[in-house]
């Protein structure tokens, strides 16, 4: 499909918060843009009265009436994008209760975003990327197997990684830190090439993925550069052998998290984010320093402790860390501290991400973080779930490039 | 002539009432459409940039959504300058309608506390009850001297 997606934009606040032009232009940066579905004042009124939502901005019923005709086919979209002013509670509720609405009755992908005047398209484009590579390639996501001799890389914020994969199996990984992009990437390429003792010029197809997946793409001359919430649910799916279906895909990064509700291989609705990197892979890496033992380390010691006994948290990386501090001048086991540094990161997911998504099991962890078994065994724990840690999972992505690559092989 | 502030800010017809009794409205200068194109019901024609929030700080602390302070950015000055209002509450939203329910409070609010003369009524539900939703304006504004007083 080469045409400009068509994203209708259900909104409260974004133009007197100044950020509708940063709006369209990450949409214009996938080539798409975001529409106001043209409804009339009745169509407000009736749309209110039958969701049953009594709300009383102006702008959040027109964005309930909004919905109402997306849904029931009125107006033509090929995905939503719903965004209400960050701390606005009535705009919370409609964004949450409309982002479900539509998911369940409408098979439009949507995402929701809270936004303040310092919002950026930067910020938006990967989301507004991951709406447009689901409207767009739905075939290239339905693909299930792996084909030929395909490599996926995936650059990561604080890792990079690469795989190569033959008809359906991994036959080599390297892993590296991130630290000079292409450097990283060249060497986890020549790890992963040497493993699966394969040439370059062998490789049929490549796919990157990950915040340095334009500029590590073009160095690779990759057939596929797509972003990480599509490619990591393919990958997960995939990985643990649930491609059909609803689960739910949780990918706790360096940088930011990822909490995806996957139907069938395909992100429905998906959140992105986590206020400070206290919620994230970030904060396990410092206390892991702090406690002077490797991040390997880190996962088997939380799960000898007991979190209750060390009082944590890690809404602010800062104020996580002066805590982490504390607690051990204070005599606190490294154990305890370990398990409690696990609770608060995935309390801080719990609360903040998973809210905004319908938790539909099975639930799959993934990414470098899923390793660590303290922090596996604390989200199953506030789930009160299972959680399936899929073999490679620190992989995920370079997996799920892999695989979508062989789409790309010629002939395919 | 008094600066008449009025609200819902987009009622052309309070504008143009409070225009015809010889004061200035003080509004938004949007009429709120059949149907709506754009983002909001009552979308600024003019260009907001990011820098209006922060305007906004003026009247909503920093812990109010962004989207208030864009608001009050803007009705915020009309506010100051306002030597009277006229407050309609409950109105169809043909009749003008604003966005943002916890911005209209906050300007409720700080017209209630400006001390001016107010005028507060209910949209008329009956045509008896508009006949008299008029008169009620017409002499509100008629009682109205240069400064409001």
């Amino acid at each position: 499909m080469t045409e400009r997606v068509r994203i209708a934009q259900l909104a409260c606040g974004s133009e007197y918060s100044g950020v509708q032009n940063e709006i369209a232009d990450a949409a214009e940066a996938v080539d798409a843009e975001v529409f106001f579905p043209d409804i009339s004042l009745a169509d407000i009124e009736a749309g209110v009265k039958e969701f049953g939502l009594d709300v009383r901005s102006g702008d959040l019923k027109l964005a309930i009436g909004r919905a109402k005709a997306l849904v029931d086919g009125r107006v033509e979209a090929d995905a939503v994008f719903i965004a209400t002013c960050f701390r606005c509670a009535e705009a919370a509720i409609v964004r949450n209760e409309l982002r479900r609405y539509i998911h369940e009755h409408s098979s439009l992908p949507v995402v929701s975003y809270s936004f303040t005047e310092r919002t950026t398209a930067g910020t938006l484009l990967t989301r507004m990327e991951a709406l447009t590579t689901i409207a767009r390639r739905r075939a290239l996501l339905a693909r299930e197997e792996q084909t030929g001799l395909t490599m996926g890389v995936d650059s990561g914020s604080s890792t990079t990684k690469a795989v190569v994969m033959r008809d359906n199996r991994i036959i080599g990984t390297g892993w590296r830190p991130t630290t000079e992009v292409i450097g990283s990437a060249d060497e986890t390429v020549r790890l992963a090439l040497s493993e699966a003792g394969v040439a370059r010029e062998d490789i049929m197809a490549v796919g990157t993925t990950g915040y340095g997946r334009f500029l590590v793409g073009k160095h690779l001359g990759a057939d596929l550069i797509q972003e990480e919430l599509t490619v990591n649910s393919k990958g997960a799916v995939y990985l643990a052998d649930h491609q059909h279906g609803a689960s739910t895909v949780i990918d706790i990064g360096g940088m930011d998290n990822k909490a995806i509700s996957v139907q069938d291989g395909i992100p429905g609705t998906f959140t992105m984010g986590g206020i400070c990197a206290g919620a994230s892979g970030r904060f396990l890496e410092m206390t892991a320093k702090r406690l002077g033992i490797d991040i390997t380390e880190l996962g088997p010691l939380a799960l000898k402790g007991i979190s209750k006994n060390v009082s944590m948290n890690s809404y602010c990386i800062v104020f996580g860390t002066q805590s982490l501090v504390n607690a051990l001048a204070s005599g606190s086991t490294p154990a305890d501290v370990a398990a409690a540094a696990c609770h608060s990161v995935a309390e801080q997911v719990f609360e903040q991400q998973l809210q905004e998504i319908d938790i539909r099991e099975p639930v799959i962890m993934v990414g470098g973080t899923s390793l660590i078994e303290g922090l596996v065994k604390a989200l199953g724990d506030l789930l009160q779930t299972e959680i399936v840690v899929p073999p490679h999972s620190q992989y995920i992505g370079a997996v799920g490039s892999a695989l979508l690559a062989s789409g790309f092989i010629k002939g395919e | 002539m008094a600066k008449v502030f009025i609200y819902p800010a987009t009622s052309l017809i309070l504008s143009d009432l409070v225009a015809r009794f010889g004061h200035e409205p003080l509004g938004a200068a949007l009429s709120i459409r059949e149907r709506i194109q754009t983002p909001g019901l009552e979308s600024p024609p003019l260009q907001i940039t990011p820098e209006d929030p922060k305007k906004g700080l003026r009247y909503a602390a920093v812990e109010v959504p962004s989207g208030v302070r864009g608001r009050m950015a803007i009705y915020g000055p009309l506010l100051e300058q306002s030597e009277a209002a006229i407050i309609v509450t409950d109105a169809e939203m043909a009749f003008g309608c604003m966005g943002c329910a916890r911005t209209n409070e906050l300007i409720l609010f700080s017209l209630r506390q400006r001390g001016i003369p107010l005028l507060e009524l209910t949209y008329p539900k009956s045509e008896e009850e508009g006949v008299q939703f008029v008169k009620a304006i017409r002499e509100f504004l008629a009682g109205l001297q240069e400064g409001g007083s």
